[in-house]
């Protein structure tokens, strides 16, 4: 009887040994027991990282199925070297009960390219007015650990109290937008020089840095893990840094295009450049890459955010926030960190792959590579480069900034729950790896 | 020029050009026939998602001194969904031949991405878009400040040395924005006067002075003294904290129109909130070029008409 077994031959594990890795009944082992029938990967020069983890990620199902599917959003992470995705509560209905959780879950485990783990909403209805059953999605089949209510910010600061105390209760995490709604009506871009001179109405730093301030002394009050979402400014950095060094839990993460783009792309009123939080100065950006180097940023998520093309063929103003990050995060990263010698693989694979599962509390990601611990993982070959285009996208959206920009690696290879999503830089195809999950499965 | 999207990108001796052929235009005004035939059989499109019965009449007035086909295309309320609005408009109009079209919009850059879109292909002139710019209203300001001070001797001529002063909401003003640039261009020295409130958080960049002392920049002297509308709901919105308070620190007031040198221009781009930011005597006053700015807008749209659709390859009439 097959074991499923798969060999991979020279690759380079992210501490820089070159090894061979087995795998065999989803797991990884130290030799396979039947080595003829496996499935052999050459990864001569490619450097092998532990699964990708995306701890924010918008599959738009169920409600929004125009933009994305649990299925086309698994497909554009396995695509990027993803295995575990969090999606993200705002979709209609929103993820506000066990049911819509727990139907997000199986749609993920069915279709079988990445672990699907729906992140709850923090108040019914995303209405920032009463909190939702935290506790039955907890405990749901789909087991959240992860409450937010992004793309609002639990602006209400009793409300913010209460939502710390009561899902740490569960042992979960608040992952919060930080947005002022006060500060930020109407907002464009990154206020600024260039704000007014574009006449767009400013997104100001404040806006950003005052809630996090707040939500770090409210975690210290109550004792709670918080979970800042998508940092994007150099104040916001400091902040952060305080807030360790006092020894409070807060955990950051930064998007790949925070890392890169800058507001000046503003100027061509172009909204594949509109996002939330905006682009910000490139002192923000310096702020940010130092920040994820340090610690001080512990996660780099995607906020991959698929939109219908008329949602960005329209004046700026009426356009959606929003960028699609999935496909392209990885190489990003390498450019914006791995290439410029601010951070190695080893980094990249804690602030993509195990930081993030810790936060959201995603078993089998503490000990990659090692022998006994179920096999995920990507192949990547650091040394291609190409000129990204909307045809590299494998989910549903095209609103990528990326379009026509050279961006280096490429996924090889994905391999989920031991099996393979991604082989030879092509996604396998659908009803394939669903024949893979259940397998895995039974 | 291709397009005219804003004066930030105007250089001098084109902005100088378009002023001279507006003196040309404003020399037809004067004859017992004062339609030109230099855009016949070329279609001109009102585009306008905002209402503007001021500037759409001027262009619409412009166009037909120039002989071309006018459609107005108010698309305001259409019930489009309003993201695909632009897109789809734009598209029609270009299956309807339009040659250039004149769109005024309340989202800014709406006129630039018309222009860069490729959903049509004709001359994109901006008459408004949101609180981005206005060109041709600040090059009919320009145009006014410039016969105001050499009159017959005008054509060639910059605004080198002239001081101007705007006054009011610079945050949401579009007209503000493309003054400020032309005027730069041209030589002239801004400054800006308004609440701090009403002046965009960081100006690096812009080539002006800024402060919120209006006594102490008349008292300094200017040649030409621009108030802008000021919006009364903007109150409510914390920017200021009534219009009467608004009106004595930021207002033309009677008072302080009596403090203005007997040459200082006082301006206004209309419509005007007699007695909020400038007092019925200052508005009616020999100084106010309020009227002349009208008669003029048309002069200008003319010209940048006439420059853009006609490519100015024609010797004007």
């Amino acid at each position: 009887m097959s074991r499923n077994g798969i060999r991979v031959v020279g690759a380079t594990l992210p501490d820089g040994r070159r090894t061979d890795l087995f795998v065999e009944d989803g797991r990884f082992v130290e030799s396979l027991t039947d080595p003829a029938s496996a499935r052999h990967i050459d990864a001569d020069g490619l450097q092998a990282l532990p699964g990708l983890v995306d701890l924010h990620t918008h599959l738009r199902e169920p409600g929004y199925e125009a933009s994305e599917t649990v299925l086309t959003g698994s497909r554009a992470a396995a695509i990027g070297g993803f295995t575990a995705v969090h999606a993200m509560a705002n979709t209609s209905p929103v993820g506000d009960t066990a049911a819509v959780v727990e139907q997000v879950e199986s749609l993920g485990r069915d279709h079988g390219y990445v672990t699907v783990r729906p992140i709850g909403a923090v108040t019914v209805g995303l209405a920032g007015e009463r909190l939702s059953e935290i506790g039955g999605m907890a405990t749901s089949r789909a087991r959240v650990r992860v409450f937010s209510d992004d793309g609002f910010c639990v602006s209400d600061s009793l409300l913010m109290r209460r939502a710390l105390e009561y899902v740490s209760t569960f042992g979960g995490v608040i992952a919060q937008h930080s947005q002022d709604p006060r500060l930020t009506v109407g907002a464009q871009m990154n206020e600024g020089a260039l704000s007014a001179e574009l006449g767009l109405a400013g997104w100001p730093a404040v806006a950003e840095e005052s809630i996090i301030a707040r939500d770090v002394l409210l975690a210290d009050t109550v004792g709670a893990r918080l979970h800042v979402c998508h940092l994007s400014t150099a104040g916001s950095v400091e902040v952060i840094r305080w807030a360790k060094a006092r020894g409070i839990r807060v955990t950051a993460e930064v998007t790949p295009h925070h890392l890169l783009l800058t507001e000046e792309l503003v100027r061509g009123y172009d909204p594949r450049f509109k996002v939330n939080p905006p682009l910000r100065r490139s002192e923000d950006v310096e702020a940010l890459r130092t920040a994820l180097a340090d610690g001080t940023i512990d996660i780099v998520a995607t906020d991959h955010a698929p939109h219908p093309v008329e949602s960005k063929a329209c004046a700026w103003d009426e356009a959606s926030n929003g960028m699609v990050g999935l496909e392209s995060a990885l190489a990003v990263v390498q450019l914006a960190m791995v290439d410029t010698g601010l951070s190695g693989w080893a980094d990249v694979a804690r602030y993509l792959s195990e930081t993030p599962a810790r936060i959201g509390m995603l078993d089998g990601y503490d000990a990659s590579f090692a022998a006994g611990s179920v096999a995920q993982f990507t192949l990547v070959d650091p040394t291609a480069s190409r000129k990204f285009d909307v045809a590299d996208l494998r989910g549903k959206g095209t609103n990528t900034p990326y379009a026509g920009r050279t961006l280096p690696g490429r996924v090889l290879a994905t391999i989920h729950d031991g099996y393979p999503t991604v082989l030879d830089g092509e996604l396998l195809d659908a009803e394939v790896v669903r024949k893979s999950a259940a397998g895995a499965r039974a | 020029m291709r397009h005219l999207l804003s004066t930030r990108d105007l250089d001098r001796e084109t902005a100088v050009h378009i002023l001279d052929v507006a003196e040309d235009m404003a020399e037809v005004a004067t004859r017992e026939v004062r339609k030109l035939p230099t855009l016949r059989d070329r279609t001109v499109v009102n585009l306008f998602f905002e209402d503007s019965t001021r500037t759409r009449t001027s262009f619409e007035v412009a166009a037909k001194r120039l002989s071309a086909d006018l459609i107005n295309f108010s698309a305001k309320g259409s019930s489009v969904s309003k993201g695909e609005s632009l897109k789809d408009t734009a598209q029609t109009l270009a299956a309807l031949g339009a040659d250039a079209v004149v769109i005024r919009h309340s989202s800014s850059g709406a006129a630039q991405t018309l222009a860069e879109s490729g959903w049509i292909d004709a001359a994109v002139l901006n008459a408004g878009d949101g609180t981005h710019e206005h060109p041709t209203q600040a090059l009919l300001d320009a145009f006014t400040i410039r016969r105001r001070i050499h009159g017959a001797g005008s054509r060639g001529r910059d605004l080198d040395g002239v001081r101007v002063t705007i006054v009011g909401d610079i945050l949401h003003s579009r007209v503000a924005r493309s003054n400020v640039w032309l005027l730069a261009t041209l030589g002239a020295g801004v400054r800006l006067v308004s609440p701090a409130t009403l002046l965009p958080a960081d100006l690096t960049g812009w080539p002006v002075t800024a402060g919120s002392d209006l006594d102490a920049a008349i008292a300094e002297g200017t040649d030409a003294l621009m108030m802008l509308r000021i919006q009364g709901e903007r109150m409510h919105a914390a920017y200021f904290p009534t219009t009467a308070e608004y009106s004595r620190h930021w207002g033309l007031t009677d008072e302080r129109f009596a403090r203005l040198a007997p040459d200082t221009m006082v301006m206004h781009p209309g419509p005007m909130n007699r007695g909020l930011e400038i007092s019925a005597r200052a508005a009616d006053s020999a100084q106010s070029t309020v009227l002349e700015q009208v008669a003029n807008g048309v002069s200008i749209r003319m010209a940048v008409l006439y420059l853009l659709v006609a490519g100015g390859a024609e010797a004007h009439a």
